[in-house]
C-alpha cells in the first residue's frame, strides 16, 4: 500500500525542454549588437544604435509595468525627464555622471510609487487616462520652472572625455555605443531577475485578471507599487545615459507626449509582456524614424509620423504580441 | 469684474465646443468600451475639410458644416471598418495602441498634404459680427460655434436617449452579447455610434475655424480637452461629458486671465482632483 504512494521528491520529473532556439536568439542578437559599430562606421548610423538602445532601455522600464503587469502607461516620460533633468542638475554640482544614476532612480522610484498611489485604483482604460494626464501637467507645468531652465531648458556642462565623464568623442560614437549597449544589458538582467520569480508570477496574474490575482491572495496593490517603481528607476537610467549623449534638456525633449508614447508603443512593436519586445522594437522604430526623417522627408516630420502610425496599427490588427511573435511563428515553422 | 466677466463668457463659449467634442468621444467609449486617441485629430482633419472647402470652392465654413459632418461620417466609418473591426475583440492594449497608430497617421497624413504652415479663413461670414451686451463683447465666431455645438449636443443626445436606434446603441453598450440576443445587429451599432462620433467631430471642426487657426496639431487640445471632459464626466455619460466640457472651457477661461500659462495645467489639475476624490467620475456610474 505504502509503495503506491511515493513521496513527492520521488515522483519522475518531467525532463525539463531546453530552450535552445531562445538561447541561438540570444546568442545572435548579442553577437549583432556588438558588432554592429564595427560594421556601421557612419555617424549617422551610429546614432541610430546609441539611439535605440536607449529607447530600449526606457522601454524595458516602460514593459514591466505595461507589459508584464498589465498597467498600461503613457506617462512614462516623467520619469525619462527625471533622469534627464536629475542627472544634468547634479553633474553641473559636480557629480560623476555615473553617481548620479542610482539615486536619480530612486527618485523616480519614489515618484513612481507616489503617483501609482491614487491611479492604481484606477483600472484599464481609467488608469492610462490619469497617467496621460498627469505626463501632461508635468509637461505643462516645467516651462513656467525657472530652476529647471524654463523653456530655454538645461545645458550639461562640458566635461573632459572619458569613461568616468561618461563624455566621449562625437565624430566616431563608438563609445557613447558600447557605453550604451552595457547599459542596456544590466537594464535587461535587472529586469530578468526582477520578474523571474514570485514577483513576474504575481505581476501577470494581475495583468490576466486582477480580480482573480486577488482572490487567490496575491496583493494586487503592492506588487503593482512594486513594478512601477522598478519601470520608474529603470526609463530613469535610460534618461540619466540620454541627456549625456545630446547634453542638453528642455521641456519638450524630456517630457512630451510623444516621447510617452513612442516609449510605450516601441515595447508594444517589438512584443509586450516580453524580455525581446524592447530591444527589436526600439530597432525597428528608431531606424525607421530616422531614415524616413533623413532621407524622405523633405518638409519636415511628415513621412516618418504617417510610416510609423501605419506599423503601429499594422502591429495592433495583425499581431498585437508584436514583432517577436512574429519572429518565434516563423522559426517554428522552419523547424517543422 | 468686467474682466472676469469676459473670460467667464470666452470660457464658456468654448467649452460648448468641448462639450460635443467630448459628448462624440464618451459615445465611442460606452457603446464599444474602446477610447479613441485619435478623436481630437478627427476634429482636426474635419478642419481642414472646411479648410479646402473655402480655398477650392469659397464655401464659408458655415455652409461647410454639412459637408464636414458627412466627410467625418465616412472617415470614422472606414476606420472602424478597415482598423478597429479587426481588434474588437483583442487585447485592451492592442485597441488602444490601433488608434494611437491612427493619431500619428493622421498627423503625419495631414501634414503631407497640407504641410505644417498654420492657415486660416479669411472672412468668414460670422467674421465681422461682434455683439457687446453688459460690457461682454461676444464674437459673431464663438456665438455660432456655441449655438451649433449646443444644438448638436443636443441632437446626438435626443438621438441616443429618445430613439428606438439610441436605445439599441444603449443597449449594446450594456451588454452586447445579451443585445445580439435579441435582434440587434451590434457590428452595425458599432459602425453607427462611429460614424456620429465622426458627424460629433465634423461638426465641431468645421464651427471651430471660423475663429481657430488650423495645423496639423489641432486637434490635440481639443482631444486632450474632451478626453479630460469625458473622465471629468464619468465615461460612457453623454450630460456628464457635456457638462464637464463646459466647465472646463470656464476653467479655462477665467485661469487663463489670472495665470495665463497654466491653463492646462488648471484642467489637467481639476480632473486630477476629482479623480482622487471621486474616481468614477461626476455622472459616472461605476
Amino acid at each position: 500500500m505504502t509503495a503506491t504512494l511515493a513521496p513527492p521528491s520521488a515522483r519522475p520529473v518531467p525532463a525539463r525542454k531546453v530552450p535552445w532556439g531562445r538561447y541561438a536568439g540570444i546568442a545572435v542578437v548579442a553577437v549583432l549588437l556588438v558588432v554592429y559599430p564595427l560594421v556601421a562606421k557612419t555617424s549617422f548610423l551610429q546614432t541610430i544604435g546609441v539611439t535605440a538602445l536607449t529607447m530600449a532601455i526606457a522601454s524595458t522600464g516602460w514593459n514591466i509595468l505595461g507589459g508584464y503587469a498589465g498597467q498600461i502607461s503613457f506617462g512614462h516620460a516623467v520619469f525619462f525627464g527625471t533622469g534627464m533633468y536629475g542627472t544634468t542638475l547634479l553633474v553641473t554640482g559636480g557629480w560623476s555622471p555615473w553617481l548620479t544614476m542610482m539615486p536619480i532612480a530612486l527618485l523616480a522610484a519614489v515618484l513612481g510609487v507616489l503617483i501609482g498611489l491614487p491611479t492604481f485604483r484606477l483600472r484599464g482604460h481609467y488608469f492610462s487616462i490619469a497617467t496621460l494626464a498627469i505626463g501632461m501637467m508635468v509637461m505643462s507645468i516645467l516651462p513656467n520652472i525657472q530652476w529647471l531652465g524654463a523653456t530655454d531648458g538645461l545645458s550639461v556642462p562640458f566635461l573632459d572625455e572619458g569613461f568616468w565623464n561618461l563624455t566621449f568623442s562625437l565624430r566616431d560614437k563608438t563609445e557613447y555605443y558600447y557605453t550604451a549597449l552595457g547599459l542596456f544589458a544590466v537594464a535587461t538582467v535587472a529586469a530578468w531577475l526582477f520578474l523571474r520569480g514570485r514577483i513576474g508570477s504575481y505581476l501577470e496574474a494581475i495583468r490576466d485578471d486582477d480580480v482573480a490575482a486577488s482572490a487567490v491572495g496575491v496583493p494586487v496593490r503592492r506588487y503593482k507599487l512594486y513594478a512601477v517603481a522598478m519601470s520608474a528607476a529603470l526609463t530613469s537610467i535610460a534618461g540619466s545615459f540620454h541627456v549625456m549623449f545630446v547634453t542638453f534638456v528642455d521641456p519638450s525633449s524630456s517630457s512630451d507626449l510623444s516621447l510617452s508614447t513612442a516609449i510605450a508603443l516601441i515595447a508594444v512593436v517589438g512584443g509586450a509582456g516580453s524580455m525581446w519586445g524592447p530591444i527589436l522594437g526600439a530597432w525597428l522604430v528608431i531606424a525607421l524614424q530616422e531614415y524616413t526623417r533623413t532621407y524622405l522627408s523633405a518638409t519636415g516630420r511628415t513621412i516618418d509620423l504617417m510610416m510609423f502610425g501605419a506599423l503601429i496599427i499594422l502591429v495592433a490588427v495583425v499581431d498585437p504580441r508584436g514583432l517577436v511573435n512574429l519572429v518565434k511563428r516563423g522559426y517554428r515553422r522552419v523547424r517543422r | 469684474m468686467q474682466d472676469l466677466l469676459q473670460a467667464l463668457t470666452n470660457g464658456a463659449f468654448l467649452g460648448a465646443v468641448f462639450a460635443l467634442a467630448a459628448v462624440g468621444l464618451t459615445l465611442v467609449f460606452g457603446v464599444t468600451n474602446m477610447l479613441n486617441f485619435a478623436h481630437g485629430d478627427f476634429i482636426m482633419v474635419a478642419m481642414y475639410a472646411g479648410f479646402v472647402c473655402w480655398s477650392l470652392a469659397g464655401i464659408d465654413p458655415l455652409i461647410a458644416i454639412p459637408i464636414a459632418a458627412l466627410t467625418l461620417a465616412l472617415v470614422a466609418v472606414l476606420v472602424y471598418a478597415g482598423i478597429i473591426r479587426p481588434v474588437l475583440g483583442s487585447t485592451q492594449l492592442a485597441q488602444m495602441v490601433v488608434t494611437f497608430g491612427l493619431l500619428t497617421f493622421l498627423r503625419g497624413a495631414i501634414q503631407f498634404a497640407f504641410t505644417a504652415t498654420p492657415r486660416r479663413i479669411e472672412d468668414p461670414i460670422v467674421g465681422g459680427i461682434r455683439v457687446v451686451v453688459g460690457g461682454v463683447a461676444v464674437t459673431g465666431a464663438q456665438l455660432v460655434s456655441a449655438v451649433g455645438a449646443l444644438v448638436a449636443t443636443g441632437a446626438l443626445a435626443w438621438f441616443v436617449y429618445r430613439t428606438e436606434t439610441g436605445r439599441a446603441l444603449q443597449a449594446v453598450g450594456e451588454d452586447a452579447a445579451g443585445a445580439s440576443l435579441m435582434g440587434i445587429n451590434s457590428g452595425r451599432m458599432y459602425g453607427l455610434t462611429w460614424a456620429l462620433a465622426g458627424v460629433s467631430t465634423g461638426v465641431a471642426g468645421a464651427l471651430l475655424i471660423n475663429n481657430f487657426g488650423i495645423d496639423p496639431l489641432a486637434g490635440a487640445t481639443f482631444g486632450i480637452m474632451s478626453f479630460i471632459a469625458v473622465a471629468l464626466g464619468g465615461f460612457g455619460s453623454v450630460f456628464g461629458a457635456a457638462l464637464a466640457g463646459l466647465l472646463l472651457g470656464v476653467v479655462q477661461g477665467v485661469v487663463g486671465l489670472y495665470l495665463s500659462g497654466y491653463t492646462l495645467t488648471a484642467a489637467l489639475g481639476i480632473y486630477l482632483l476629482v479623480l482622487v476624490v471621486r474616481p468614477q467620475g461626476l455622472r459616472g456610474s461605476r
